[in-house]
């Protein structure tokens, strides 16, 4: 894919020419107008050379198809992840801007809040997934890692997506939630929506939300309290409502938080880790030979393909990112797939190297919203690699990976492969 | 600047100077300290960042807030009464010479 660069003349700086109204100043850097569109099929197909266009093109650039602000190094996407007070999240975190346009559903009570609304809301979802309640679901989730790939050693030859990627999760986090059996069929569909509709008005959003009733419904009805088992997760988080924490209306969304941001989220993290050690044999030997590496085998995943991409923030205010002035009420675009790969941050970026020291990585996003879910996530990757680790030699692509689209979420539709026990 | 020790399991030392201000969990993984993982970023989520305090320090470091103390329940080495989670304590002059413990795991 081609990118056309154009450098807007330093007498009309570009941040005028779309109802910014930011004031001329001669100090501020112009910012370059590029013509990509990341939210399109050749982009997705491979989103890497395009990501370098747009961190080489400057700090901050603008994409002229949306209308929007972009930042892709490591250091602009840190520090606006970092800055909620300046980019905020309750106007969305998708191009939608939720003070010009109605949200296709309620606003989350969290991922899309700000400060103070956020700090309650979070303090009740930290503490409904803590290290504390992991050490209590470790045993089980290991034990279910286990089982799965037993099976898939009987099969021998498998969908790393379907049977592995999307089995394994949909064995562990619906039960976690404590939620009925029955349904649970709509999980993945309606997270896959919730994930398009953070993109901007194209093909993918549209058709995501004309079918999306039934997963609402379905949706809507497991996050009311009656409808969850007790001790998981959502009966947790409704509990709270006895202690004061939150309201009776609250607790059903942000049950609902944890059922869009929950599965799908880890079903592209596991893909991507056995996507990658499917790819490169060396790093596969390496965790065969140090099982201590299982956790960092997938938190190099999640930094080297970024199962979520992206987000969106908006500007509070006029400010300065690096010298280049950004108006307020502005859309500002998180690559965060990225600053993931910015060489300006990382040695070797392209390398997926399961001993890299990881920490800093925004796969995960940073500061105040950084995900809630991570310790689940790092859990359900861990005890899944380390099990493959232990019972699987070597994994073999026997066929073609097919990709999956979706604006916001990076993995496959299907990966062939072939198992080998150890 | 003031200095940190931290006191690997196998009580191998390590001395790092420390920016004023930073946290103890921060200074760690800039100078590569291997022991202390901090999966969160010093959000206060992961307990991956887990010490010990020295006695002599216990009383400088200041205190276990609530949402620490509750973290600190889930910590993978066994919690003792001189635990902390290093991304909440603040490095400042005070604490110049400050010693750490090291935990045998972080997760
Ligand atoms: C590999 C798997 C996962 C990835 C890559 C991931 C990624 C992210 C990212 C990048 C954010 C930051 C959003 C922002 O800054 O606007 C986030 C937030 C969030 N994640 Fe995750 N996530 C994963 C798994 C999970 C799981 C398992 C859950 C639930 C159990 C979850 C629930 C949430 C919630 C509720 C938020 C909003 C937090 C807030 O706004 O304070 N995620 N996630
Ligand atoms: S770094 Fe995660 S709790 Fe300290």
């Amino acid at each position: 894919m081609v990118a056309t660069v154009t450098t807007a003349s330093p007498h009309t700086p570009p941040v005028l020419s779309f109802g910014g109204g930011v004031p001329d100043d001669a100090s501020s850097q112009p910012i370059v107008h590029l013509d990509v569109d990341p939210f399109a099929m050749d982009f997705f197909a491979d989103p890497h050379p395009t990501h370098e266009v747009l961190r080489q093109a400057g700090p901050v650039v603008y994409l002229d198809k949306w209308n929007v602000y972009a930042v892709a190094r490591y250091a602009e996407v840190h520090a606006v992840l970092n800055d909620p007070a300046t980019f905020c999240s309750s106007r969305g975190v998708g191009l939608s801007d939720f003070a010009r346009e109605k949200p296709w559903r309620p606003q989350s009570l969290i991922l899309e809040a700000d400060p103070p609304a956020h700090t309650r809301t979070r303090a009740v979802l930290n503490k409904v997934l803590s290290p504390a309640v992991m050490k209590q679901l470790r045993d089980g989730f290991a034990a279910a890692a286990d089982a799965k790939v037993d099976e898939l050693l009987e099969r021998r030859s498998f969908d790393a997506v379907a049977d592995l990627a999307e089995a394994y999760p949909l064995s562990v986090f619906p039960d976690a939630m404590g939620l009925q059996k029955e349904g649970r069929e709509n999980l993945l569909p309606y997270a896959g929506l919730v994930f398009n509709a953070f993109g901007p008005p194209n093909q993918l959003r549209q058709d995501a939300i004309e079918r999306s009733a039934p997963h609402q419904a379905y949706v809507a009805a497991q996050c009311q309290r009656d409808n969850l088992a007790p001790g998981g997760f959502g009966a947790c988080i409704h509990a709270r409502v006895d202690t004061g924490d939150i309201t009776a209306d609250e607790a059903p969304l942000l049950v609902r938080s944890l059922l869009s941001a929950g599965l799908d989220t880890t079903v592209n993290g596991i893909g991507a880790a056995v996507y990658c050690l499917a790819r490169y044999p060396q790093e596969f030997a390496r965790l065969r030979s140090d099982l201590s590496l299982a956790r960092n085998a997938f938190e190099e995943a999640v930094r080297y393909e970024s199962p979520v991409q992206t987000f969106f923030r908006t500007t509070t205010r006029d400010v300065e990112i690096c010298g280049c002035r950004v108006g307020e009420g502005e859309k500002v675009l998180m690559f965060l797939a990225a600053a993931n790969r910015d060489p300006r941050r990382w040695a070797d970026p392209e390398r997926y190297d399961i001993t890299r020291k990881t920490s800093g990585h925004v796969g995960f996003g940073s500061g105040i919203h950084m995900c809630v879910g991570q310790l689940v996530a790092r859990l359900e990757g861990e005890v899944m690699l380390s099990a493959l680790a232990r019972k699987v030699a070597s994994i073999e692509i026997t066929g073609d990976a097919k990709r999956r689209f979706n604006n916001t979420l990076r993995g496959l539709e299907s990966l062939p492969v072939t198992f080998t026990p150890a | 600047m003031p200095s940190i020790t931290f006191i690997h399991h196998d009580t191998r030392a390590e001395t790092v100077s420390a920016n004023d201000g930073d946290s103890a969990m921060y200074t760690a993984l800039l100078h590569g300290v291997d022991g202390i993982t901090g999966e969160c970023g010093g959000g206060a989520v992961c307990a991956t960042c887990h010490v010990y305090v020295d006695d002599n320090w216990l009383g400088k470091v200041g205190t276990v807030g609530a949402d620490e103390d509750e973290l600190l329940e889930g910590v993978a080495s066994e919690r003792l009464p001189n635990s902390r989670l290093s991304c909440q304590i603040k490095i400042t002059e005070a604490l110049d010479g400050l010693v750490l413990r090291l935990p045998e795991r972080q997760v």
